[in-house]
Formats: C-alpha cells, sequence, structure tokens
C-alpha cells in the first residue's frame, strides 16, 4: 500500500461546497416505518463510550448491560461495541461474553498521542492481550503539523501491525487538524498506512464531529475504495447527542458510499448520550406519546 | 396620498423566551365578539408542544433556583407591565371578548391584583405548608414542598382572561414551569399576555403560551411523559375527555387538576399553589430522646 500511496496527492476540497452539501443531506424527510427503521440501525452502530479518569469496573459492567440490552421493553438491537481505557477492557470483555457486542479499547496515549511509539505499541499489545476486538488509535498531530507525514504514516502502520486480529479505528482529531485540506491529507494517510475505520475525534476537543468533516472523511473513503477495491470504515465520534442528527448522518453515509456500509461493520457513532435519545424516539414511535429521559437509565 | 392601510399584527406562539409560528404553517382565524376576523392566529401542533415542553425542562431547575424572593420580584414586575398596559388589556377584551367598558377594565384591574397576590405568596407559601412532624423514634423529621415540574394545562375556549392568570400564577409561583394552551378565544389577548411576561424579566421557558385547539393537543399533553402535572380548566361535566385523559395520565401517574367553572375567587388562594407542589419529608437521625418522644 506504501508503495500505492507514494505518487498519491490528496485532491484540494472545496470548504463551501463541502458545507453545502453536507446541509443537503438535512432536508430529507424520514418519518413512520422508515424512521424507525433508522433509529434502530444507529443504535446497532453505537460505541457505547466511557473514556474517564473516573471509570470504574461498577461502571463498566453497567455500561456493558446497556450495551447488551439498550431497553428492557422495546425489541431493539444491540450496540455495536463498548469503547474503554485499556486498564478496563478485560471487565468489559467478561462482562459481554457471548453477546456479539465487540470490545473497543483506545490506546496509543489517548487522548493527546504524546508519548513515545514503542509505548504506544506495547499499550496497543495490551490491550489486545486484554481481549480487546477493536483498536482506536489516535494519530500524532504535532508531527502531522511539523509535516512529518511519513512517521504518521509508519506509526498508523506499525500499530496496525500491532493489533493482529483487531480491527484499528484511527482518530485524526479532526478539531486539532485546522483545515479541510489537512482533514482529507490526514485521512488519506490513515487509509493507505492500514486503518479499518477512520475516525473524527477523541470526544475531548471542540470541535467533533461535524456533517461537512465526515462527509470530507466519507469521500476520502469512497476514493480509496474506487483506487484499491477494499472497503473501509467510517466512525463520527463526539457532539452527535439527537435522534434527527444521527438520522441525517445516515442519509450522508447512504447516498455518499452506498448500501453497503448501512451497517455496523462499516459505520459507528462514537456518542454515549445518543443511546438514549434514540431509546426515547423509537419508545415515542411505539407508544405515539413524548418521552421523558426521567425514564431511561442514565449509563 | 392613498388611504392608510392598518398595520395587522401577527401573532405567534411564547415558547421558550421567543415568538415563534407554528412549525406547521396551519393557523386559525382569530374572531371579535361580532364574529368579524381580528386576526391570524399559530394553530399548534403536537410538536410545538413538544418543543414547548423542552424549553420548560430546560428553564424549570434555573426558575427554581432562583430565591423565592426574586420569583415574588419577577411576578410583580407583571403587575407593574400589565397596569402599564391596561387600556390596551381592556380594549382587547372588550373587542375580543365582548366585555362592556366596565367589566373589561375590572378584569384587567383584578388581573394585575392577583398577580401581585401571587408575587407575595412566593416567599410564604414554605412557611404555610411545610411543617415539622411528631414521630415516635429519635428523629427529626420535617416535610417542605417543592415544585412538580412541568405543568401541562389546557383552556377550554370560554375560560376568561382572569382564570388564565391566576392558573399561570399558581403555578410557577413555587417554582414549576408551564406549558399553556390558551383559551381559543381570548387567544389574542393571551398571545399579548406573553408579551407581559417577555418583558417581565421571567427567564424564557417558564411559562410557553400556545394558541390552538384543545382536541387536537390534549392526548399529547396527557401523554407527554415529561409533564408533571396537568390542568384542565372548563372541561364540561359530560366530556368523555375526561377518561381518556386520566387514562393517559396514568403511565406517569401525572397529577390532574380539573378546574370548572368561574374559579378566580376561589383559586385566588395558597392552596391553588399547592395543587401544583410536592411534599418531600426528611427524617434526620437525632440522639436518643427521652422516651424516643420529640423534645422540640
Amino acid at each position: 500500500m506504501k508503495e500505492k500511496f507514494k505518487n498519491f496527492q490528496s485532491p484540494k476540497i472545496d470548504q463551501l461546497g463541502l458545507i453545502e452539501r453536507a446541509n443537503r443531506f438535512k432536508t430529507r424527510s424520514i418519518k413512520k416505518e422508515a424512521k424507525v427503521q433508522a433509529l434502530k440501525l444507529a443504535l446497532n452502530m453505537i460505541d457505547l463510550t466511557t473514556l474517564e479518569g473516573r471509570d470504574t469496573e461498577g461502571k463498566v459492567i453497567q455500561l456493558c448491560n446497556k450495551a447488551m440490552r439498550p431497553d428492557l421493553e422495546l425489541d431493539v438491537p444491540t450496540v455495536a461495541a463498548v469503547c474503554v481505557y485499556p486498564s478496563l477492557v478485560a471487565v468489559a470483555k467478561k462482562q459481554l461474553k457471548g453477546s456479539g457486542v465487540k470490545v473497543a479499547s483506545v490506546a496509543t496515549a489517548f487522548p493527546s498521542g504524546q508519548s513515545d511509539q514503542k509505548l504506544k505499541i506495547q499499550e496497543t499489545k495490551y490491550a489486545v492481550n486484554e481481549g480487546a476486538d477493536e483498536i482506536d488509535m489516535v494519530i500524532s498531530r504535532g508531527k502531522f503539523h511539523q509535516g512529518e507525514y511519513n512517521y504518521v504514516f509508519d506509526e498508523i502502520a506499525a500499530i496496525k501491525e500491532a493489533c493482529g486480529k483487531a480491527r484499528l479505528k484511527v482518530i485524526l482529531e479532526t478539531g486539532e487538524l485546522g483545515t479541510a485540506d489537512q482533514v482529507r491529507r490526514a485521512s488519506d494517510i490513515a487509509l493507505y498506512a492500514g486503518a479499518d475505520f477512520i475516525k473524527t475525534s477523541t470526544g475531548k476537543i471542540s470541535p467533533a464531529a461535524t456533517m461537512p468533516t465526515t462527509l470530507l472523511m466519507l469521500e476520502a473513503i469512497r476514493d480509496f475504495y474506487s483506487a484499491t477495491g477494499e472497503q473501509r470504515g467510517m466512525k463520527p465520534a463526539g457532539g452527535i447527542s439527537d435522534a434527527k442528527t444521527a438520522i441525517q448522518y445516515l442519509v450522508m453515509l447512504h447516498e455518499t458510499l452506498g448500501s453497503e456500509w448501512m451497517s455496523n461493520k462499516w459505520f459507528r457513532f462514537g456518542a454515549s448520550r445518543l443511546a438514549n435519545e434514540l431509546l426515547l424516539q423509537i419508545r415515542k414511535q411505539a407508544t405515539g406519546y413524548y418521552q421523558s429521559a426521567d425514564y431511561f437509565s442514565k449509563d | 396620498m392613498s388611504e392608510r392601510v392598518e398595520v395587522l399584527k401577527t401573532y405567534k406562539l411564547y415558547i421558550g423566551g421567543k415568538f415563534s409560528r407554528t412549525e406547521s404553517g396551519r393557523y386559525f382565524k382569530g374572531l371579535d365578539a361580532k364574529g368579524n376576523q381580528l386576526a391570524n392566529l399559530c394553530r399548534a401542533s403536537r410538536k410545538d408542544l413538544r418543543n414547548a415542553v423542552v424549553a420548560a425542562d430546560k428553564a424549570q431547575s434555573g426558575w427554581w433556583e432562583r430565591s423565592d424572593y426574586n420569583r415574588g420580584q419577577i411576578l410583580y414586575r407583571m403587575a407593574e407591565n400589565l397596569e402599564s398596559r391596561k387600556a390596551e388589556f381592556a380594549g382587547l377584551l372588550q373587542k375580543e371578548a365582548g366585555l362592556s367598558q366596565a367589566k373589561s377594565v375590572s378584569a384587567v384591574e383584578k388581573a394585575t391584583d392577583d398577580l401581585v397576590y401571587f408575587a407575595g405568596w412566593c416567599d410564604k407559601y414554605q412557611a404555610v405548608f411545610s411543617s415539622v412532624n411528631p414521630v415516635a423514634s429519635s428523629h427529626f423529621n420535617f416535610s417542605i414542598v417543592e415544585p412538580m415540574g412541568i405543568i401541562g394545562a389546557i383552556c377550554e375556549d370560554e375560560i376568561g382572561f382572569n382564570e388564565m392568570v391566576i392558573l399561570m400564577a399558581s403555578a410557577i409561583c413555587g417554582g414549576n414551569s408551564m406549558v399553556m394552551l390558551a383559551p381559543k378565544q381570548i387567544s389574542v389577548v393571551a398571545q399579548s399576555f406573553a408579551e407581559v411576561l417577555h418583558h417581565s424579566d421571567l427567564p424564557g421557558g417558564v411559562v410557553n403560551i400556545l394558541s390552538g385547539y384543545p382536541d387536537e393537543l390534549l392526548e399529547h399533553m396527557a401523554g407527554h411523559m415529561e409533564i408533571k402535572a396537568m390542568a384542565y380548566l372548563g372541561l364540561k361535566e359530560d366530556s368523555k375527555v375526561k377518561a381518556k385523559i386520566q387514562e393517559l395520565a396514568a403511565e406517569n401517574m401525572k397529577r390532574l387538576s380539573f378546574w370548572n367553572g368561574n374559579f378566580a375567587d376561589q383559586k385566588r388562594s395558597p392552596f391553588a399553589i399547592e395543587e401544583f407542589m410536592e411534599v418531600k419529608t426528611s427524617w434526620h437521625p437525632i440522639e436518643q430522646i427521652g422516651g424516643a418522644a420529640a423534645a422540640y
């Protein structure tokens, strides 16, 4: 892949066009059965996440239970994965056993990525050994801004190797990259270096995922697919907290990459609050009455 | 010079401290007492109701956290603003509700006085309704009242201005926020009253006033899980609606109040405030007191 990338030039991005295009996806009308289907699909694509210093085993267990059975009364799918810090992977793995819900772990000195490469590889291996099915790594934004693109490329490739069978999601942290051109370049580097998913943000920096940025990354995936024939996934993370926005993202996904991508194998939402919002809406559709967050578990 | 064209005002919904059009784009004709068109009004949809509840939810905790005294100040400010617009409101009531001049002026004055009345109660009702309870164990046991949260209210078409004001004042006095469907017959008066609220330092979303048809919204209000209590003003005795409301309200144990007739005089009372309050009782362990009796 590195050979193919050698002469690759990331295309320039028309930022205004990008925003206009992204806004168009907000105008589709998704109602009734189609809405319910979209809500359930979105729920099934969630990486239920807790990444806080104060995370305890108890909290992770609680989150896993929610992941496996988001609602006690409704007929809803499980979420896609539970995303935790490496030290809590084993707890999540044990709890989720046999449920089909994956365990994702952040690694590589999340969220800043400011550490030695050897340590990052070690951390990745640790998380995989603990049982992580998926690794969410962060790119070295400092190096990226210094123009050391080869370093960033090689680092992703090295982490991919350390992952073994685990799927690798590469967090670009678009809020720290600056321009759309930079985001596109980072996306291309990550895709050619072996990322299974490219992901917008850590959730620790604002702005996190936005529709234009996600669209831009989806287009990078599309171009990568036409160049290599390989399918890659997308994960917008952070800031998507209401059901309506989630559905708009699905519309965007469908109209940019097509039905092939409409499953949690190729698309994820990194969110913690979104799950409850979706449940609220699904129950609203089931009962016909507006719901209150008071009647849903917080974690 | 051509003849001057009268500028007709567009009346909107009052949601979250903003005057916004209904998302549905629907309207109805507001008629005066003689049946002539007075204005076009927004016909609120269930989505507007939902938006209003979201706004009321955002505003409620902040409103309750304000000092009782400050809530009193704001209610008093409403009275001041209504007083200064007495002529306008009296005129509107004559036109829209067909009241005589004397009656319309008296209605506005009464509404103003009622606002002052409830402004006064804001920092006093707690002293009346809270209590220290004698218990047969070593506990200091006391009860205080707290707001229920979001109060939904539906006014039947013929409910008067005074009744509407009393309901609003008694509900927000204790720290609740509310979503109210105004009486259809005085929709213009009600939306003008929203303007009074708007420049009385009332935080946006504490009171939300919709205009429209009761039968379109009542099920969605009664079934809404976020609304903790619901008042229905002017429900007819033989109405089948009552059972429907009760059934839907049971889903989240919504408290229901049915206020009928010309209840203004009857509800000018601190007990009207209590209708939208929840009693919280605390058991606080204390050292052994002789014979386990409370020694205070």
